[in-house]
Formats: structure tokens, sequence, C-alpha cells
């Protein structure tokens, strides 16, 4: 069936603020969606509040709506927009659909005959009342785990009884899992129940029996209006029931499924989802499988839209599920759609991979001080990466590199724990550390049958350990002079890094590296080509490896690359990494607007990322990605290989900035600021020598080695005294104390969890007003693209501030030193390209509180506020391809925009809600008002210090 | 428990060629010619699948071996490839269904493997430059002797192979009182066939891949069969004729992978060698009457030539294969038989083709409805 021709005008939904559930991938399926139906000449309405996404970007779609996700908003735009013929709520996650659900009941689509596509009301209901779900899946033969409804507190004691503990509880109508949790025993499940009840908008938990230790399994899938339904991605979670999927490790392909077993889950997953409605697009399904030899198979969920699993199929397969589904919505059927990556096979079949990928989520719990960091049913993760390796190990290894929490992968790194207690308390009681706790069992000579017991985890994943654990061991007997070349190249190939190694071998990481060149053990790039090659492939998505030689007829020995490199002129981008507190999304908006300028520019662009969630690591991004961790040793190959001009930092938040000196001492350009300015920037002694010499006013402030020293500096700083680590990303372990023994006792908490790194003490300005400015500098002019102030007093960290663009109460003595201190501080800095400058206000004086020179939380924000493209237009400076002249800025904002940060509290029941110096929140959205007297800005002005910690 | 170092090994390609890995067991050589097969499941099928007879099997997954083997999941008594050509071989499996490792299953079936070849790069060789044969070996040292070997074994293109694998007796599957009485002729039947015809009420008479018509025909059987197997069909001269009888007589027929290109050559439509043909459990096919797609398991190295098919006027397309076109499923006009190229019956793979033994059944009623 081709495209339907009544479709002219579709509106999208998108996902609204990031929050813990539901973070950028959807900017991702967004994206690819509005290109989809855009290339088929459709016209595209979208709405969503979050102004950090590449979706809403003005040419992304023929109309952006940056308005709150309401119903209000939708019949505000329907009513614009007569034309709009259908609606497709399957790409902004649970918010979008249950906005969608909501109008429906209003009757709103009706009245504007609005269809919905991609979905039906039917299914969506059916699949959210999980009663309903599990009549209908018993009505189809489909087993599910006993299971019973109770919508209030006795009938949940009932069941209770009648099923007998461990149970789960889940509450109807929610994400991410909120309101899910296991009972194992009979005094918490009173606590537990009325939670769920409470969460649940519709006063509904479902109760389970729980499947524990039951292997788990997700399948992606897409079907069309002719009912072809394809598998897309199979997933197994190392991780078996029991904790969140999206807190689990997970790996695709599945890795020790039979093809018998496989087969029967794929017909059920065919079956449930051809059941739940009719209807074109995507869905997910999740499946449990009993670990004994019956292998039975139970279906848990299935979610009939795009998921943020389905940005992982998409990422781990190459095959763009969120591309695909828009155009079935619209009357495409799958036999007349071509593979996006070969661009010469069917679009109606189902990925192989001669890969493997693992994802491991990212945590914060550091930020949710108090917070129970146990992994189960509800989802606390805040971002996740994704290692691509020819093998589970190597993608494994990957995968930990890429987590950025000072590790270099699994061992071999001195790290691990060596309490025997505290393993066996940590296998039992997953958290963020559950990936290296598994080897450091392991290493401590705990049995693979116990490491089993306790977690359940599959015995050929804890195998597979074991391997890398007796290769490290192996390893360990040798020598850097000693080493042969099949040992070295076994474990670059199982994933290694050359510091794990040179740790094992007690050398230099440089040495491993010298000595793989001189032995030609040289990494080498493959395709993600969703066909394990068996077709050529048109799409230059890369993976690194390290691989067995060829020869030739003739002779020739050589490692085969597929990364062919051009002889254009390139630029590097280097992305973000995981998303986390204090590093998300923007960051990603940025990449992608950088790596767009450079192409305008006329390079050809290279992403470096890690994250599957996002936009930068879509392969119609850059003229080549590479999907690797942003890992020094990973950066420097890519780097040797494609021989850029050059590479950019400042878009990538800490992540790629972290990298900076150690690009400038191994002699590769840095595209825009320098590093010295970086560094000079970042270290507080030389920068405030140079606001000094300019006469511009900054807090008292030391810095302080040990607490004593801290101490004596006290008394010359006065307290209040904000108390920060250096280098730290989102004011992690930043703290204001008010008094000596507060201060001891921050100083030993941070010296003991951040060792030898300095601190900085700044006297804090108390009830000071805290503005910001971000500007584009070329190294002789500087333009502020916006100053915001925030509505909180200082003292709470401005992530988590609500803020206006402009400012709304700064006189114009202020307004004009913040102005005057940030051109002077971008040309003294030599800055080329974005920097972001904080003030704190006081008395009508503006002190300087910290400078970033480098792209900022709020550079998305201002471009979408005043609709003009920043990034680009810093990206073209960086480069030298423009000037601050050569821009005609127009900024247009009638009114003032309102930054509103969003928080996931309600993932974390007992953490303390209080803001502080630390970031906490982990999305943010956009409102547009006209003046000041708006009632939305009046009571944010009035809380506005409500949450402020003391 | 503690490291373990391998031997080294190569594959090595008529042209030339040579790809370094390591041996899996012992030492050894193994002759064929080289195919990859894409699944992301199924090995163990793949490996005792007959069609395979005489193939050096390179399997894409990065991990073989995970799950074991099981001595249920078998598409015939023992392992038919040639040899095996891996990336990553699990030495440890998990499975709790599971009867003993691949290692030791290909051991007893004295199946020489090797692994950490770059089987991607090799993959793309083969799709490059077409199906030829191959050696692996341990004796890395001896590679001129080797190439020597190699240039002795025979060329797949015009190899007939179904007597190496088919069954020597005739011999039973199934109920003996199933409604239905089914004969088929051994190419190198996979058992999935017969477990999905016994499923569907038929008692299933196997013949020897030489068996005549008039013999098939003395057990009175209600349809017959042509199974899949190896090698070229167009030596396959008695399986010809038979299918001839056959569709001279209307009987119900109903053929599978080799047997499809049988019909088809009876029908005076010739099969060609594809370059590397089709081996993987994704492939996409279009049933031309319904309109819609199906997944679909396939293996062949041979195809049916398009355009005769076409000119034909005797045949039908029903099924083409979505990525090259090429002829996936044919009827015989007027006749009550109907072939296809790929595997409805999996093992490995989708069933999302089953309806096909479905079909054959009620092309069976047919006739004994009309016979009665």
């Amino acid at each position: 069936m081709p495209k339907r021709k009544d479709l002219k005008s579709i509106l999208l939904i998108g996902s609204g603020p990031i929050i813990i559930g539901q973070a950028c991938e959807f900017d991702y399926s967004g994206s690819q969606a509005l290109r989809s139906l855009r290339e088929d000449g459709i016209e595209t309405i979208l709405i969503n509040s979050n102004p950090a996404t590449i979706m809403t970007d003005p040419s992304m779609a023929d109309h952006v709506y940056l308005k709150p996700l309401t119903t209000k908003s939708i019949v505000e735009i329907l009513k614009k927009h007569p034309n709009i013929d259908a609606v497709l709520p399957t790409m902004g996650g649970q918010t979008a659909l249950n906005l969608c659900i909501e109008a429906d009941e209003k009757g709103i689509w009706e009245d504007f005959g609005v269809e919905i596509i991609g979905v039906d009301i039917d299914a969506i209901n059916i699949t959210e009342d999980r009663e309903k779900f599990r009549e209908l899946m018993l009505q189809i033969g489909i087993p599910m785990a006993p299971q019973a409804t109770a919508t209030s507190y006795l009938k949940g004691k009932e069941i209770a009884q009648e099923f007998g503990f461990p149970l789960v509880i889940r509450a109807s109508f929610t994400l991410g899992g909120a309101g899910a949790s296991f009972v194992h025993h009979k005094d918490e499940f009173d606590e537990l129940l009325t939670r769920g009840l409470e969460i649940s908008p519709i006063h509904e938990v479902m109760i389970d029996k729980a499947l524990l230790g039951w292997k788990e399994y997700e399948l992606e899938l897409l079907r069309d209006d002719n009912d072809n339904v394809v598998i897309i991605c199979t997933i197994e979670n190392m991780d078996p029931m029991g904790i969140h999927t999206g807190d689990s490790i997970t790996v695709a392909p599945a890795m020790t499924l039979s093809d018998r077993t496989f087969q029967k889950m794929r017909d059920m997953a065919i079956h449930m989802m051809r059941s739940i409605g009719d209807f074109a697009g995507g869905c997910n399904v999740q499946f449990a499988v009993s670990p004994d030899d019956n292998e039975d198979i139970i279906a848990i969920e299935i979610n009939p839209r795009v998921s943020r699993s389905s940005a992982l199929a998409s990422k781990a397969t190459g095959y763009p599920i969120a591309k695909i589904a828009a155009k079935l919505a619209i009357g495409y059927t799958l036999d007349e759609l071509e593979n996006q990556i070969t661009k010469s096979t069917s679009a109606l079949f189902e990925p192989t991979l001669d890969y493997v990928i693992v994802k491991i989520p990212r945590w914060n719990f550091d930020k949710f001080e108090g917070s129970d960091r146990t992994l189960g049913l509800q989802m606390k993760s805040v971002g996740e990466v994704m290692g691509i390796g020819r093998s589970f190990q190597e993608a494994l290894h990957k995968a930990t590199q890429s987590l950025e929490i000072k590790r270099n992968g699994l061992g071999a790194d001195g790290k691990g724990y060596k309490d025997y207690n505290l393993i066996l308390d940590k296998l039992a009681h997953a958290s963020w550390d559950r990936v290296f706790v598994i080897y450091d069992a392991i290493q401590m000579g705990i049995p693979l049958s116990r490491i089993h017991e306790i977690t359940k985890i599959d015995m050929w994943f804890l195998k597979q350990y074991e391997e890398l654990y007796f290769l490290e061991k192996e390893i360990s007997n040798y020598t850097i002079d000693t080493l042969n070349r099949d040992l070295l190249l076994e474990a670059k190939q199982k994933g290694y890094g050359d510091r794990q190694i040179a740790h094992m071998l007690g050398c230099l990481e440089s040495q491993v590296y010298n000595k793989r060149e001189e032995l030609g053990i040289n990494r080498v790039y493959k395709l993600v080509d969703t066909c394990a090659a068996e077709f050529k492939a048109a799409t230059p998505y890369y993976y690194s490896t390290f691989e067995s030689e060829v020869t030739t007829p003739d002779g020739q020995t050589f490692v085969e690359n597929e990364s062919v490199v051009s002889d254009k002129k390139k630029i590097v981008v280097l992305g973000s990494g995981p998303n986390r507190i204090g590093q998300g999304i923007e960051f990603d908006y940025c990449c992608v607007h950088g790596v767009l300028a450079a192409a305008e520019a006329g390079y050809e662009t290279i992403m470096i990322n890690c994250n599957p969630e996002t936009v930068s690591t879509d392969f119609d991004t850059a003229d080549k990605l590479y999907f690797e961790p942003v890992f020094w040793e990973h950066i420097y190959d890519i780097i040797r290989h494609e021989k850029p001009e050059g590479v950019i930092v400042q878009l990538g938040g800490q992540t790629a900035l972290k990298l900076a000196e150690k690009l400038d001492k191994y002699g590769i350009k840095i595209i825009g600021t320098s590093f010295e300015s970086l560094d000079l920037a970042e270290d507080r002694g030389s920068f405030s020598t140079l606001l000094a010499e300019n006469d511009i006013p900054y807090p008292k402030f030391g810095v302080a080695e040990t607490a004593d020293e801290a101490l004596k500096l006290a008394d010359e700083l006065d307290f209040p005294l904000l108390v920060r680590p250096s280098y730290v990303l989102g004011g992690q372990g930043m703290k204001i104390v008010i008094n000596k023994d507060e201060l001891e006792a921050h100083v030993v908490d941070l010296l003991k969890s951040i060792p030898n790194n300095k601190l900085l003490l700044d006297h804090y300005l108390d009830g000071a007003i805290e503005a910001e400015a971000d500007a584009i500098c070329d190294g002789e002019d500087v333009y502020i693209i916006g100053i915001m102030e925030h509505i909180e007093p200082c003292g709470i960290h401005s992530g988590d501030s609500n803020a206006t663009l402009p400012p709304f109460n700064l006189g114009d003595l202020v307004l004009q030193q913040i102005k005057d201190h940030t051109r002077k501080i971008a040309l003294s800095l030599n800055t080329v390209g974005l920097i972001n400058i904080q003030f704190a206000v006081k008395d009508d004086v503006v002190y300087i509180i910290e400078a970033n020179p480098r792209a900022s939380r709020t550079v998305p924000f201002i471009a979408k506020a005043y609709k003009e493209p920043y990034v680009n237009y810093a990206t073209k400076v960086m480069l030298g391809d423009k000037k601050i002249k050569d821009f005609d800025f127009k900024p247009e904002l009638e009114g003032y925009a309102i930054k509103q940060p969003v928080f996931s509290f309600n993932k974390f029941p007992k953490v303390n809600k209080n803001l502080g110096p630390e970031m906490k929140s982990t999305g943010e959205s956009i409102l547009f008002i006209d003046s000041l007297k708006d009632d939305e800005f009046y009571n944010l002005y009035a809380r506005r210090k409500m949450y402020l910690s003391k | 428990m503690k490291y373990k170092a391998r031997k080294k090994a190569v594959l090595l390609l008529a042209d030339g060629t040579v790809f370094y890995g390591k041996a899996v067991g012992g030492e050894g050589t193994a002759f064929g010619e080289v195919c990859f097969n894409t699944g992301m499941t199924g090995y163990q099928e793949i490996f005792t699948d007959p069609s395979y007879f005489g193939q050096i099997m390179v399997t894409t997954n990065a991990h073989i071996g995970n799950y074991g083997t099981n001595n249920d999941e078998v598409e015939s008594g023992s392992v038919k490839i040639a040899g095996l050509v891996c990336k990553n071989f699990s030495y440890d499996y998990s499975r709790v269904a599971a009867d003993q490792s691949l290692e030791d299953f290909l051991n007893k079936n004295n199946l020489f493997a090797i692994s950490d070849v770059d089987t991607r790069a090799l993959v793309a060789y083969i799709r490059d430059n077409g199906a030829q044969n191959a050696l692996i070996s341990t004796n890395v040292d001896q590679l001129e002797a080797l190439k020597e070997q190699l240039a002795q074994v025979p060329d797949m293109n015009g190899l007939e192979l179904a007597s190496k694998v088919s069954t020597k007796e005739p011999y039973f599957y199934g109920d003996e009182n199933a409604t239905y009485k089914v004969a088929a002729l051994d190419l190198g039947i996979k058992t999935n066939i017969l477990r999905n015809l016994a499923k569907r009420d038929c008692y299933i008479k196997v013949f020897p891949f030489d068996t005549a018509f008039e013999e098939m025909a003395a057990w009175e059987p209600d349809g017959y069969f042509l199974s899949n197997g190896p090698g070229d069909p167009e030596p396959l001269k008695g399986a010809i004729n038979v299918a001839k009888e056959i569709l001279a007589k209307e009987l119900p027929l109903f053929g599978i992978c080799l047997g499809h290109q049988v019909i088809a050559l009876a029908n005076g439509i010739s099969t060609y060698k594809m370059h590397n043909g089709h081996r993987g459990i994704n492939h996409p096919v279009k049933n031309l009457v319904t309109g819609k797609g199906e997944i679909t398991s396939q293996n062949h190295g041979f195809a049916v030539n398009r355009e005769e098919t076409e000119n034909n006027p005797n045949v039908e397309i029903t099924h083409v294969h979505l990525n090259d076109d090429t002829i996936a499923g044919l009827k015989v006009k007027d006749k009550n038989a109907f072939s296809v190229q790929y595997h409805p019956e999996a093992g490995p793979g989708p069933n999302d083709a089953t309806y096909l033994f479905d079909q054959f059944i009620e092309n069976i009623k047919l006739t004994k409805i009309t016979t009665i």
C-alpha cells in the first residue's frame, strides 16, 4: 500500500523535559520522525516544551510550538492549524501517549477532525491497563505471571495473602516504573501498597507474583498497514528479572537463547502486537524466560510506541526504527521501503549483527543524598552508554570505558573492591557498580556458581567475565618486554585499554601503545550495516576493533579496515558521553549543531560519541560516525586514522573539554579557544589575576588542599563559604558552609571522595542575585547572545534555578557591568567560540562567579527563545570561517522566556528535595510569557526561596 | 581453570587468499566450498542441515556455541557441514536444556573448526568474489602443500551431492494412523520438514533420492514431497523424472529448496549457480498472491532462472525475494503442485511461512475428496 494521499499535515507530540525514564532518546525519535515525514512532503507541526532539543529547531518542522504539553496548548495549535489531518503520538514517550489519550477523552481530536496515526487508542488503553492486557493475553494464549488488580488497600492485602511473597506492586498509568516495587517480606507490604495506590493517577495497582531471577528479553517490532511484522532487535538483559530494564546492563543480540526458544518468543511477540489493535508503527515487547529446562516464556508488557529500547535497538542494529515507523504511520508498507543502510535491499527484513553491543546505564546517586541506591523495579539511571565490539567482552569493556566514572574498564586499575563481605553484599544488592563488582568477586575467588546463585546472572556472562580475569592474570606474568604479540592482540580484542594492560605489566600506557605500534596491533574500524556484510552498505557508521590478518594471493598481509579516509579537510566533534545531571541533552544539541555548521563550512564532519539515546549518534547526522567511548585511547586512534584539521571540544560539555589538555600535549589542534585559555579559566588563581588586572570584582576566595589550610583560609574569607572541588561538573560536591565545624566536615568528606583534588573556597555572597551571560567571541569582537537572571537567590545551582531571558529586574547599571565584564573576560581569555559567565549581583555590584569558555547549558535555551542559530554561528567562528561582524543578529522575543528546571525526585522518595549549589534537576522546559504580570512568573517569584537549603 | 592458549590455524581460499585464526580444538584440515550464514541463532540446526553438505560454514554471529547443543534440535542424524569458521567460539555454554557443549558435539562428529578469524572481512570477500572452494587447517607452515590439495577438490557446479546425504533405505516418520500419507523423496531432507508434516496429521514415508516414481506410488500416498538438499540440481535426473510423472498425473506435490529447483527443471526451466547464494534466517520474501511479506530461513547456492520462468506458460511465480527479485516460490498452473526456494519449516529461523504446509494439506484434501 503506498503512502496515504489524505495525510498532508501532521502534528507530532514531543516528550517534554528530560526526566528519569524519559530522556533524549525521544529527541532522537522525534527528530527522525519529523525528517521522515518531511521527506514525503508532509507539513509537520511539533509541540514540545523542551528547548534543549534538536527536534524543536525551526528547521526540523514547518511549525514548532515550544509550549507546555497540555490539552490547552493542543487546542490552541489545532485552532491555528485547522488543516492538521492527523496526530502522531508515538514518538514522544509515555508523556505524548498520555496527552493523546487525554485529548481523546476530551473529544479534542474528534472536534478538529484529527486522526490518530501510528497507534490506536484501544491499543494504548489495553497495554496501559494491566487488567485488560492480562485478560487479552490469556484470551490469545500468551502466558502471564499470576497477577491481580487492587483499587483499594483492602483488596491489595487479600491478593498478597493469596499469592504469597515475593511480590511486585506496580502502579497503573505511570512512567519508568514509578511506584513499582518488590515486596520480599510481609512487613514492607503496607507502605509500598499505599505508595503505589497514591502514585497511580487512577488509584490502581497491579500485584504480580515476582519472577525473580527469570531471564529477561526485549523485542523491538515494526508493523505496517498490510500486517507485515518484523523484529528489528532482540535485547537480552544481563541482569535478570528484578531490575528495571532501564537500569539493567543489556546486550544485543540475545546471547543465551536457542533458536527454538527465540522463534517461540518471536511468534508470541508478533501475535501480541497483532492482537492489541490494528495500527502501523513500532512496538516493544518484554518477556521473561524461566532459567530451567522448560524455558517457559511469559509476557511482561508491550508498549505500542517508540521507546528507549527502540532508540538503543536503532543504534545497535543500524535500522532507524523511528524513521521507518513514521513512514509506516502514513501508509507505506515495509516492502515498499528500502533498507536505510544498504540502500539496495528491502526494509522488510530483520537486521543481523556480526558484533555485540552492551548498554550500561549511568546513575547519579551522588546527587541524591540519602537515596536508596539499590536497583529494582523503578528506573533510577539518568543516562546510558553503549559499547560496540566484535565480542561481548570487547563491547563490555568499551561500555565501561564510556561511563566516565574514572574507570578504565573492568579490573586492572587497582580500584576494585577487596572486602569479601562487601562484595557479597553488593552482589545481592545491585547498584551503580554492579558491572564492576562481578569482576571483583571473580578476582576475589568467589565461585561462579555462588555469584550466579546470588545474582541469577546467566552463567554464560559470568564465564565471559572469568575469561577476562584469566587473561589479566596470564598477562600479569609478563613484562612489557616479554609480552608476545598473540597475547597482546588477544587483550586488545577483548577490549582492554592500553592503560589497563600497562597496569598489568607495571609499565606506562605509552609503552603499551608503542609496543602495539611496533607489533602492528592497530585498531581497525568496522561498519554497523544491518546485514553482517552480506550486502554492501552505503552508510558510514563505524566502531573499532582489533582483527586477525588476511594475506592476499599476491602475498600482501593486512588487517581489514572498512573506514576509508577521504582527502577532504575534516573536523572531529567530541560528544558529551552519557547523560547525567549537569550534562545532558543540551550538549548533544550543541554537538549536532557543531557538526552541521562545520559541514556548511565545507568540512567533512566526524562525530565521536557513545550515547545511544542521542541525535549526535544518528548515522544521518555527521559525515562519519564513530560510535566509540569518548575515552582518550579511542579518540587518539581515530584522530591518527582520520588526520583531521582539528578537534572541537567546546560543544561536548566537560567530557570533551577534559580531553583538551591531552590533545594539546599530543599536538592535535583544538578548534577555537586554545587549551591555555580553557585552562586559565579553570584555574582560579590565574583567572582571578586576570580579573584583577581588568578591574573586575570577584568574591574573595582561596585554594586549600587540606582541612587545616581550609580552616585557616576561612578566617580570611569570612563565612558563609562556598566549598567545592576544582574541575567538576554540575556543582558536584559543592556546598555552602556557615561555620568551621561544617567546613571541616565537608572538606574531610570531599578529600575522601575525590582525593588529590584542590578545593576552592569562595566567600559566599549571601542574598545576592545570580545572573549569567552567554557570548560568542572571535578574538576581536564579542557578541552577547543572551543574559539571564535567576529567579531564586544566589546559592541554588544555575541548572536548578528558574531564570528569565532577558533579566526581569536588573537595572541598567548592573546590565552594563555584566556586558562590560563579559566582553573584557571573553577578549582577555582569547576566546574563539562560546563563553558562559556567571555573575552574582549584590548592592548593584556585579561579581564574577565563574567563566566557562565553552557551550553552556543555557545556549540552546537562548537560541530557541531568540530563534537564532547561535551554536552554528559560534562553530563557524571557531573554525575561522566567519567573524562576528559577518552575522546579522536578529533576536526575536516578545516578553520573556522562562527556563524552568524539572526534577525527578519522585524516583527517590526519601531524598531531601532542598536545592543548593549542587545540581539536581534532570531537565528543563521553556515557557514564554508576555509580561511579568503573568501568573506563572508571579508564582515562581513568590516561591523562590522555598526549596533553598539552609 | 586458567588461561587457554590455542593453536594457529588458517582458512585458505582457492584463489590463494589466506585468513588467519586459531584452531577450536585439535589439529586437522577440512575441505569444502566456503559459504556464510548470517543467522544469529540456530547454529546447531545449521550444522546438521544436509543442504550444507560439503560446505565450509562461516557463521557471522559474533559468538557461536553459547547455549551448547541439544540432542533434539538437530536437522539430521549428524553434522553435515565440512568445516566451521567463526569469530568467537564459546567453550563454556549455558543452558539447562543442553546435552553437551558445542565443542564436544563437534568432536563427536569429527568436525574441524577454527575461530578468531576476521569473519566480517571474509564475508565481504565472498560477497565480492563469489563462492569458491576452501580449506581450513592447522598446518599453517605448509601453505603450498595445502594449496595443491585444495586444487584437487571438485567444483560445486555440476556436482551431485544428494546421494551423499540421502537415506539408503526407505523409512517412516509420524503416526501410521495419521489421516494423510505423504511420500517424500529424500534429497537431503531436514527433520523439521518431517516434524511439520507429522504435526499436520501426516504419515510420511521417506524414499532414497534415486527411487523411481512407481515405487513411491506403490505405497499409495495422498501427496508427494520433494525435499531440500545439497549441490547442483541439474544432475538429479531421477528426481526430475519423478517430478515430471507426479505433474503428469496431477497429484499433490510440494517442493522445498532443491525440491523446488527440481520442479522447475521438470518444467523445462533451467537453474544456475548464484554468485554467493542466500544463507540466513532474515530473508524477505513477498507472497505475490496475498501481497504480504514474510521473513524466511534460506539456504541455497543455486536458483531458478527468472526469465525462463516468466516466459514459461505452465508456471506462475508466487513468491519473490525482496532483496534481489530472485524467484522464491512458484506454482505449476492447472496442477496441484507448488514449491518454494526457502525453508518454511524453519529450524532454524522464523515460522512466518509454515502456512505453506497447511496449503499442501489443503491441496491433498482437494484430491482426496475428488478421488473418493
